[in-house]
């Protein structure tokens, strides 16, 4: 598969009152043409910043070292026009649907704006465009919700209209970032379902952000743990689940309440998750691993490759599928 | 929309009410009497003095003057005035155009000037918005007499551009003759209006579906003008009708000020007089502006909030 995105070494820093605060450092991940990656990492692991890396839309002052390329062009180097034709091909389904579509417009409006302004599509097309799109994301009567203001819709719906309009302008790689999380229990679910299907359908580049390690699983190619503003692990999706090689990773498994286990076996990772720029020197996790040992502690981690996957901590090949025993432990 | 309209025409009616009484009374106990002004202090002969507490009923009981009042006002009728022997219709209506002249000058001035300034300064940024946040510092801080004074003396003294006193005639005449008053009594109000829309553009800038817009390529001004402007429109709307609303009563110092024959200060010489009748009447008057413009605000808030139904804000 040939790449479509290619994050090399991405150090990110945004400007606060007291200086610059480091959010990520030294990210590297790929996605290929049609692929779905994985993003996964406890609140603050950079996640997000990475998205937004990506999408250009980090916030004012921040400075970014390395490099992001997207279909063979510099991202970070973009400028004027060529940086809005980059993010028109980048659509990022938001987690908040409600704080993230304009309330005061009707759902017509910002289903078919980016049509309508940057691909001058007639207003006519545009809204039978979005009507279609509607359906295909399961909303009954569509020529009705297009006339309605976004207040009149439920979370789910509109986390749907989200969907069918970042598909509507024909984007070339999806980033959704926690898209399901602020909705309930089932409307997860199927909104999860109709947005995995109709990537499929349409050979869409995904990265997909989640807390939730088996959900990355179920509808991502591979997956990349972050920790503390690092990449730890990159894997298959559906190996990292049952047979993680990072110790992170492992308790990350362990950390997710099981459908079908008892609440005993629930265990939070002991300790808090840290950011970047709070982290310790050497190993960042070694505050929190099981595993930890004093030379963890002496130099900083590197990536490197084991059985298919590349994973970013020294002890890796000894403790290799021994990682989440300890985790149990 | 017909409900909200006929329920604010009921609370209209209802505020005109007990505003009237409370004018009414008030001029009741107030010291002096309309007679002292009209005889300028001679006795009169106890013949005349009865005829005329006759005529203008100076001798009935409070509640049956008010209602006399009242039931002549609901015919449009806002009484005589005794010094003047005029009917207080004439009076207002003579002196009203000047007024709504004045205010509507000062709110084109406090609209193009504060809402533009205030945007300029929240999306300049930097040097620029120093610049704005001055300027609005000082405005804001100076009172209408004291900007009528100071223009006068720049403008009309120094200069020699404006003419400091009266009225004028015709249109550009007018114009001019009003410039000055309109910047004096604009001045305070568009500082008001400048913050509040550098505020609400920047927390507008601020808001995700912006972020969303801009994430999705548009052009920078259409983020601008569809998102930021357009929602930072509804809390701009509302002060700017609130301060119109109080330019109704702030008309009255700088139209003394600049010697102007506007309702504003012809109240306060009516007030001096003891001339109950134009008092009561003119205050009648601007408590409907007032309501009125108060109505307008809700209707255009509505209008541009979806989310918002008719009159809840004044809920
Ligand atoms: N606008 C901002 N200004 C300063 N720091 C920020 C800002 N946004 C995020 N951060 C910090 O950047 C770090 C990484 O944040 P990021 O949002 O990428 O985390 P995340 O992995 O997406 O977490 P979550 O799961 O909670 O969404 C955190 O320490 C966070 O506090
Ligand atoms: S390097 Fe050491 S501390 Fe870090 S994850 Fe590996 S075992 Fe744990
Ligand atoms: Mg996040």
């Amino acid at each position: 598969m040939s790449e479509l995105l290619t994050v090399t070494d991405l150090t990110v820093r945004l400007k606060m009152d007291s200086g610059m605060r480091e959010v990520i450092t030294g990210t590297s991940l790929s996605i290929a043409q049609g692929e779905a990656m994985g993003l996964v990492g406890e609140s603050g692991s950079g996640k997000s910043m990475t998205a937004k890396a990506i999408a250009r839309l980090l916030p004012d002052g921040a400075e970014t070292l390395g490099s992001v390329v997207f279909d063979g062009v510099d991202v970070l180097a973009l400028s004027g026009d060529e940086l809005r034709e980059h993010r028109a091909q980048v659509a990022v389904v938001f987690q908040d649907p409600r704080a993230h579509i304009n309330p005061v417009r009707r759902i017509d409006d910002f289903m078919t704006e980016s049509l309508r302004t940057l691909r001058n599509v007639p207003k006519g097309d545009a809204r039978t465009r979005a009507a279609t799109a509607l359906e295909e994301v399961g909303i009954d009567d569509p020529a009705k919700r297009l006339r309605q203001y976004p207040h009149e819709l439920s979370g789910g719906m509109l986390q749907r209209v989200m969907i069918a309009t970042a598909l509507l302008s024909e984007p070339r790689l999806l980033l959704a970032d926690e898209c399901t999380t602020a909705l309930d229990v089932t409307t997860q679910a199927e909104v999860m379902a109709i947005l995995d299907d109709l990537r499929r359908e349409r050979g869409l580049s995904m990265l997909f952000i989640t807390h939730d390690l088996e959900l990355a699983g179920a509808v991502c190619d591979r997956t990349t743990v972050m920790y503390a503003g690092q990449v730890v692990e990159t894997r298959e999706a559906r190996l990292l689940h049952g047979d993680p090689l990072h110790p992170y990773s492992a308790a990350l498994v362990d950390a997710r309440p099981d459908i079908d286990s008892t609440a005993d076996r629930l265990r939070a990772i002991p300790g808090r998750p840290l950011s970047a720029f709070e982290a310790p020197s050497g190993c960042r996790f070694a505050t929190r691993c099981s595993f930890a040992q004093d030379s963890c502690r002496e130099h900083e981690q590197v990536i490197t490759e084991l059985d298919g996957g590349f994973v970013r901590c020294e002890r890796a090949i000894e403790l290799r599928g021994k990682v989440r025993e300890g985790a149990h432990v | 929309m017909l409900q909200f309209i006929a329920k604010r025409l009921a609370m209209l009616v209802a505020t005109l009410l007990v505003a009237s009484f409370a004018i009414y009374g008030a001029l009741y106990l107030a010291p002096g009497s309309p007679i002292a002004a009209l005889t300028g202090g001679r006795t009169l002969p106890p013949e005349v003095m009865a005829q005329i507490e006759a005529r203008y009923h100076l001798n009935e009981p409070f509640l049956t003057r008010y209602w006399l009042w009242l039931t002549a006002a609901v015919h449009g009728d806002l009484g005589e005035s005794i010094p003047l022997h005029e009917s207080v219709n004439t009076l207002i209506a003579q002196r009203i155009g000047t007024t709504l002249q004045l205010v509507l000058f000062a709110s084109i001035l406090i609209v193009m000037f504060g809402v533009s300034l205030g945007i300029i300064g929240a999306l300049g940024r930097g040097a620029v918005d120093t610049g704005v946040l001055f300027a609005s510092t000082v405005s804001a801080a100076l009172p209408a007499f004291a900007a009528a004074v100071i223009l006068q003396f720049i403008f009309g003294v120094m200069l020699g551009w404006f003419p400091v006193l009266g009225t004028g005639e015709g249109f550009v005449d007018t114009v001019k003759h009003l410039t000055l008053p309109a910047i004096a009594l604009a001045a305070t109000s568009t500082a008001l209006v400048t913050r509040v829309t550098r505020t609400a553009v920047r927390e507008e800038l601020d808001r995700e579906h912006v972020q969303t817009a801009v994430s999705r390529g548009l052009p920078w001004s259409d983020v601008v003008r569809r998102h930021v402007l357009r929602n930072a429109a509804i809390p701009i709307t509302t002060v700017v009708g609130i301060t119109i609303a109080s330019l109704i009563a702030l008309s009255a110092v700088v139209e003394t000020a600049f010697a102007l024959n506007g309702l504003g200060a012809y109240l306060v010489q009516a007030a001096q007089n003891k001339d109950f009748a134009v008092v009561q009447g003119i205050s009648l008057v601007l408590v409907v502006a007032f309501v009125i413009t108060n109505v307008v605000v809700d209707i255009a808030y509505a209008l541009l909030d979806p989310r918002v139904s008719l009159g809840s804000r004044a809920q």
